[in-house]
């Protein structure tokens, strides 16, 4: 089966490991077929948050405790419901029609290009040899232990460590981004101000009726 | 020890090649959304299958931006789908077609 000639990674793995694996595969497997060949949009974005829990049970897996939590806060938490908000917001939960092909021989097309990819992909993981030489470009996912100082040297404090200084840069840039997207959204969502003005005409004319009518009365 | 790392790089690969063929089949915007957040975790646990195995925390720093992008991402990319549905009520791909008339 696949086999990676990598450095670390001969102990051989125990059997909860296997089984965490296999379940935890299957559940991002499932999901994400269900993403794909779900008509409904929201069953579709319910099936995106069993994968998402797969995959954040796999970065538990191996040592991202900090990543699976984000992962869960974040992208089940936050992103999936912003699409369930969407899709109920704009009430286009209803059933999509897969059947059909607008574009004839794209969907086969797709299945053999993306089949050769995946292809191409496994036969590179079961012969190559990755052995680049580059190991800890930034440190260690353990840090160095050290209890005298009691200092923590744990997966979370080495990562908290290397984003306030090796990627302090980016890490203040990402705030920007943030803050960007957050305007950015608020300026898309926004009515335009046109209709605004059409509603606040459309009130007056309306003003201007009832008046009238009170005149005529 | 968890299993070797070819097992998380094939579930990875699978993972990303079912995002990116729902991608391709798929005519709703949202659920083209969704396939495309499925590619970034394709790439993210990727990332961190490489961080275990080189021992190196760069690997997870790097997912941590993948996923503060794809939220910024996401928020950017459903309020142009809230916009071009006020205009024209369809999230379908394939009615988005005004530049061609």
């Amino acid at each position: 089966m696949l086999h990676l000639s990598l450095a670390v990674a001969s102990t051989r793995p125990t059997w909860p490991d296997i089984l965490v694996f296999a379940a935890s595969a299957a559940v991002v497997l499932v999901g994400a077929v269900g993403v794909v060949t779900s008509r409904n949009p929201v069953h579709a974005a319910l099936s995106l948050v069993m994968t998402l829990f797969g995959v954040a049970v796999l970065f538990i897996e191996q040592e991202a405790d900090f990543l699976a939590a984000v992962q869960i806060i974040v992208y089940a938490g936050a992103i999936v419901v912003l699409f369930l908000f969407v899709i109920m917001f704009l009430g286009v939960d209803r059933r999509e029609d897969v059947e059909v092909e607008p574009l004839a021989g794209q969907r086969p097309l797709a299945f053999i290009m993306l089949g050769i990819t995946l292809a191409g992909i496994i036969a590179m993981l079961a012969t190559a040899h990755w052995v680049t030489g580059a190991h800890q470009v930034v440190g260690p996912i353990e840090g160095p232990i050290n209890k005298t100082a009691g200092a923590p040297s744990g997966e979370v404090a080495q990562l908290g460590k290397q984003l306030f200084t090796t990627y302090l840069f980016a890490f203040e840039a990402t705030a920007a981004l943030l803050v960007i997207a957050v305007v950015g959204a608020v300026v898309l969502a926004r009515r335009p101000a046109v209709s605004e003005q059409a509603e606040r005409e459309q009130a007056a004319q309306a003003d201007r009726d009832a008046v009238e009518r009170g005149v005529s009365r | 020890m968890s299993l070797s790392a070819g097992w998380y790089l094939g579930l990875a690969a699978l993972v990303f090649t079912i995002g990116a063929i729902g991608l391709l089949v798929r005519r709703n915007v949202l659920i083209m959304f969704m396939c495309i957040e499925l590619m970034l975790n394709a790439a993210n646990l990727t990332f961190v299958t490489f961080a275990r195995v080189l021992n190196d925390i760069g690997g997870q720093a790097l997912v941590f931006f993948v996923l503060v992008v794809a939220a910024a991402e996401v928020v950017v990319g459903l309020g142009i789908v809230v916009t071009n549905f006020r205009r024209r009520s369809t999230t379908v791909a394939d009615d988005l077609h005004s530049l061609k008339d």
